[in-house]
């Protein structure tokens, strides 16, 4: 009798031949579930060693270790770290992540609203940075190692570098207070109008622009230049295809890939990256819900937003892998 | 007979960027004019630099990067196409001039089907409907010779292998029925074997259709199966041009002369091969992913002698060299060295052991530190096995340049300051700094232009005569075995197919694949392809 792993390897193999795509997303979705899964034991190894514990931290001054002891007991830290954990995770697959040690209110319920209020923020700043970017690297192509090409590349490069909240910063101090034509802080209540709304999030949604445009753009204007250097260009223009028509039908679909691949990442990083840039503008979004909760080491909290925003990064991260995989011809129409 | 492409005074110019210094304008090619008529094929031959690629494109009014048409006319059918704007040469290109490139397989897009590309020409400049293109693509795939033609057009490039990939650009070329059609150097990335079924397959389609052809090549004997007129090219000057007849057999020019007489390098063979330095016995091998490459190969090189190791790409033959150095251990059979067994992983081997098995490899370029100066990439081996520094090294890294007839004015230069021969005698050097008593040499010459190689092969073969240093020679060039083997091995597919002295290996009677193999090698002689081809129809229909 064969042993089953070796089964299941031959089975893989055998589908590898005739379906590889459909291997290959599987793989991918399975292994996102594997990281997920490991990336939770992470996260709640980690709160487990920060220091200080939530009991001490409420408790302040008036903590006598008669006290301590019995929050502890009521929230069930004197049982093992294996039992929590299982008990957590249980939860969590069944979309329950607890109670807040602070509030007692059920996290889920809180999560959810800023969370959508976190995705509010990042789809504004996507919707607007995304084609920023692609248009600014197809400009920068077009005029390449000229001044235009020259002026985008450092520019972008300069909003890179500088830390996202010092560029909130002084966007606060020209658009705020000197000149006064911006909202600040940038909290936002259920009763607020759309448009109220709209110009609350204009400053954080710039600072967030400013930051993820120069990845973008430079991957878009490398991924571009690359298809355009290769033989299978040079055959379109020696065929007598007008630039556009080659541009469209030869190289569009082989930089497609890449360019999927850093906007993305780049979307992940405007879900995940908004931590500091919520707090500088104090807009009630996931970002700042996690550190405050930090502050006052409420572990349900702090977990269930390690893990939200773990899951998206994988989840964006995986779209990305699926686009490049359907992109590959070889894959598609193996041989 | 009217002319239809006309070449007069073309005089062609680039920017280099010489580092560290601003851009400037050079000349490459320096007034080449030359008449094509109708249904007629030209042969630009020369070395690379010698500018052919760059003339045979200004046929189609481009220049490849920064590469300017300067100066002189190109007529086609009495029309100078320099002037003509973006929009009038575009009418041109695809439409009246086609181009086959060297790698059919970067000059397909990888994202459609063969077919799709092979119309899109046809189709875009409105020559015909969609059908009617469709049905001569199919039409051609056929007369080159495609495999199951009628869907052949429906498979993506990385499904075909190379040589139907550059029959599939043929097919693209002609699906249009242009007038001209470039090809450069169309068979140089191919196997011999495959090399004669697209030589023959290419002219067959040219015969058909009567279209015209400028066809480039490094190749003299290619060039003489296919050509009409021949143009011989040097730094971007014609050195001879005529009759394909008269500058084959009649040469007039020095330099011409030596590209019709290359590999006349002549090494008698050695009589007694007995004296094995290197046994290498049963040897079976598989890379990491379970795919066997070598399977049970048995031979010797002789002490002092060379065994040339020949066979298409994928045959096996380098990775028979990563065996005998234990850069890949075999799950199966034994080297032998001297009197002593090897280890069969180089991490298990004395330093010893390692300094007398030394490599050159094919690419002199990626094979050497372009950081490092001459003398530091000679005198480390000096250094690594022997212990010498200072003033000793040097005298022997100078003594060693000299040996390889470049001398002490190179010792403080970098790789990327010489050319591609001197790099490749600077790799020889280096192989010899060490005094080993094998040299594996992988390819050493098949990146280098005729005449440069031969010097390298007198090198070599020098060389052995002065230090009684055995070679183990891999090569995909029958004609390189002629002249320096001693002893041949022929592999195939991982696979020893004949292994013995040369004179046996290479005189009848032939094992089937190396009488294929002998066969496929162009000769420098007018009317060989026909006959190789005559000779197989005769032999098919034997069977």
């Amino acid at each position: 009798m064969a042993n089953p792993l070796a089964r299941v390897r031959a089975t893989r193999h055998r589908l590898k031949e005739t379906h590889p795509l459909s291997v290959l997303i599987a793989e991918r979705l399975g292994l996102s579930l594997l990281l997920l899964w490991a990336v939770s034991i992470l996260i709640f190894a980690g709160v487990e060693a920060l220091p200080g514990d939530f009991a001490e931290t409420y408790l302040g001054q008036s903590a006598t270790p008669q006290a301590i002891a019995n929050i502890r007991a009521d929230l069930g830290l004197d049982r093992p770290i294996t039992t929590r954990y299982f008990e957590w995770l249980g939860g969590v697959v069944q979309g329950d992540f607890g109670n807040s040690w602070a509030s007692g209110a059920p996290v889920t319920e809180q999560i959810t609203k800023r969370l959508g209020n976190s995705l509010f923020l990042a789809f504004f700043a996507a919707a607007i940075s995304v084609p920023l970017a692609v248009g600014l690297g197809m400009v920068a192509v077009h005029y390449r190692n000229r001044i235009p090409d020259r002026v985008i590349n450092v520019l972008s490069l300069a909003a890179i570098s500088l830390p996202e909240f010092f560029i909130g910063y002084i966007l606060i101090v020209f658009f705020a207070v000197q000149m006064g034509v911006a909202t600040f802080p940038s909290t936002v209540y259920d009763n607020m109008s759309w448009s109220e709304r709209l110009a609350a999030i204009a400053l954080p949604t710039a600072t967030l622009v400013m930051v993820v445009l120069a990845h973008m753009m430079r991957m878009t204007r490398a991924a571009i230049i690359s298809v355009m250097s290769s033989a299978y260009m040079e055959t379109a223009e020696l065929k007598g295809l007008g630039a556009f028509k080659a541009i469209v039908k030869h190289a569009a679909p082989n930089a497609i890939a890449p360019i999927v691949n850093v906007v993305a990442l780049n979307l992940a990083y405007l879900v995940v990256g908004v931590v500091v840039v919520e707090v500088v503008f104090v807009y009630p979004g996931m970002g700042q819900y996690m550190v405050d909760a930090v502050t006052v080491r409420d572990m349900p909290v702090v977990q269930a937003c390690g893990l939200i925003f773990a899951a998206v990064y994988i989840l964006l991260n995986m779209v990305a892998d699926i686009v490049a995989i359907v992109a590959n011809p070889r894959l598609r129409h193996p041989r | 007979m009217s002319d239809l492409l006309s070449v007069r005074d073309l005089r062609i110019g680039a920017t280099i960027f010489p580092p560290g210094e601003a851009p400037m304008d050079i000349e490459i090619v320096h007034g080449v004019s030359f008449d094509l008529q109708k249904g007629k094929v030209l042969g630009l031959i020369g070395e690379s630099g010698a500018g052919k690629s760059t003339i045979g494109l200004a046929a189609l009014a481009y220049g490849r990067g920064g590469v300017r048409i300067t100066g002189g006319e190109v007529l086609l059918d009495g029309q100078d196409i320099l002037p003509l704007d973006k929009k009038g040469i575009r009418k041109i290109r695809g439409a009246r001039v086609c181009y086959v490139a060297q790698s059919a397989a970067a000059s397909f897009n990888p994202a459609h089907k063969l077919g799709d590309q092979v119309i899109e020409a046809t189709v875009e400049h409105g020559l015909m409907s969609r059908d009617e293109a469709r049905k001569r693509a199919d039409y051609l795939f056929e007369i080159l010779g495609l495999p199951d033609p009628k869907n052949f057009g429906n498979r993506f490039p990385h499904q075909v292998s190379g040589g139907q990939l550059q029959r599939a650009m043929t097919a693209m070329a002609l699906c249009s029925k242009p007038e001209l059609i470039v090809f450069d150097e169309p068979t140089t990335a191919l196997d011999v074997t495959t090399q004669i079924d697209v030589l023959a397959a290419i002219k067959n389609a040219i015969e058909m259709t009567g279209t015209a052809a400028l066809y480039i090549t490094h190749d003299l004997a290619v060039v003489a199966q296919i050509s009409d007129d021949i143009m011989v090219l040097r730094n971007g000057e014609t050195v001879e041009y005529g009759p394909v007849q008269q500058i084959i057999e009649n040469p007039r020019q020095e330099y011409t002369k030596a590209l019709v007489n290359v590999r006349q390098t002549k090494q008698t063979e050695a009589r007694d091969q007995s004296d094995a330095l290197l046994k290498v016995e049963n040897i079976s091998a598989a890379y990491g992913n379970g795919v066997q490459v070598l399977h049970d190969v048995s031979l010797h090189v002789p002490r002092g002698q060379t065994l040339a190791v020949v066979g298409e790409s994928g045959s096996g033959k380098s990775t028979l060299a990563r065996v005998i150095t234990g850069l890949l251990p075999p799950f199966q059979g034994s080297v032998t060295f001297g009197d002593e067994e090897l280890s069969n992983a180089q991490k298990d081997r004395s330093r010893d052991h390692l300094r007398r098995i030394q490599l050159i490899y094919q690419m002199a370029d990626t094979a050497m530190n372009p950081r490092q100066t001459v003398g530091q990439i000679i005198g480390r081996p000096l250094q690594f096995y022997f212990g010498k520094r200072g003033a000793e090294r040097k005298k022997e890294v100078i003594k060693l340049l000299d040996e390889i007839e470049m001398g002490e004015a190179f010792y403080d230069r970098y790789p990327a300051e010489l050319s591609g021969g001197q790099k490749q005698r600077v790799a020889i050097a280096r192989a010899l700094a060490a005094q080993p008593e094998l040299i594996l040499c992988d390819e050493p010459t098949s990146a280098l232009d005729p005449l440069v190689a031969e010097g390298i092969l007198d090198l070599l073969l020098r060389l052995q005569k002065e230090r009684q240093v055995s070679y183990l020679f891999i090569t995909h060039d029958i004609a390189i075995v002629r002249a320096i083997a001693d002893s041949v091995a022929v592999m195939l597919q991982g696979k020893l197919v004949d292994f013995g002295p040369r004179s046996e290996v290479l005189n009848p009677p032939f094992d089937d694949y190396t009488d294929l193999l002998l066969k496929s090698v162009p000769e420098m002689e007018l009317g060989w392809l026909e006959k190789v081809l005559a000779t197989r129809k005769m032999e098919s229909a034997g069977h």
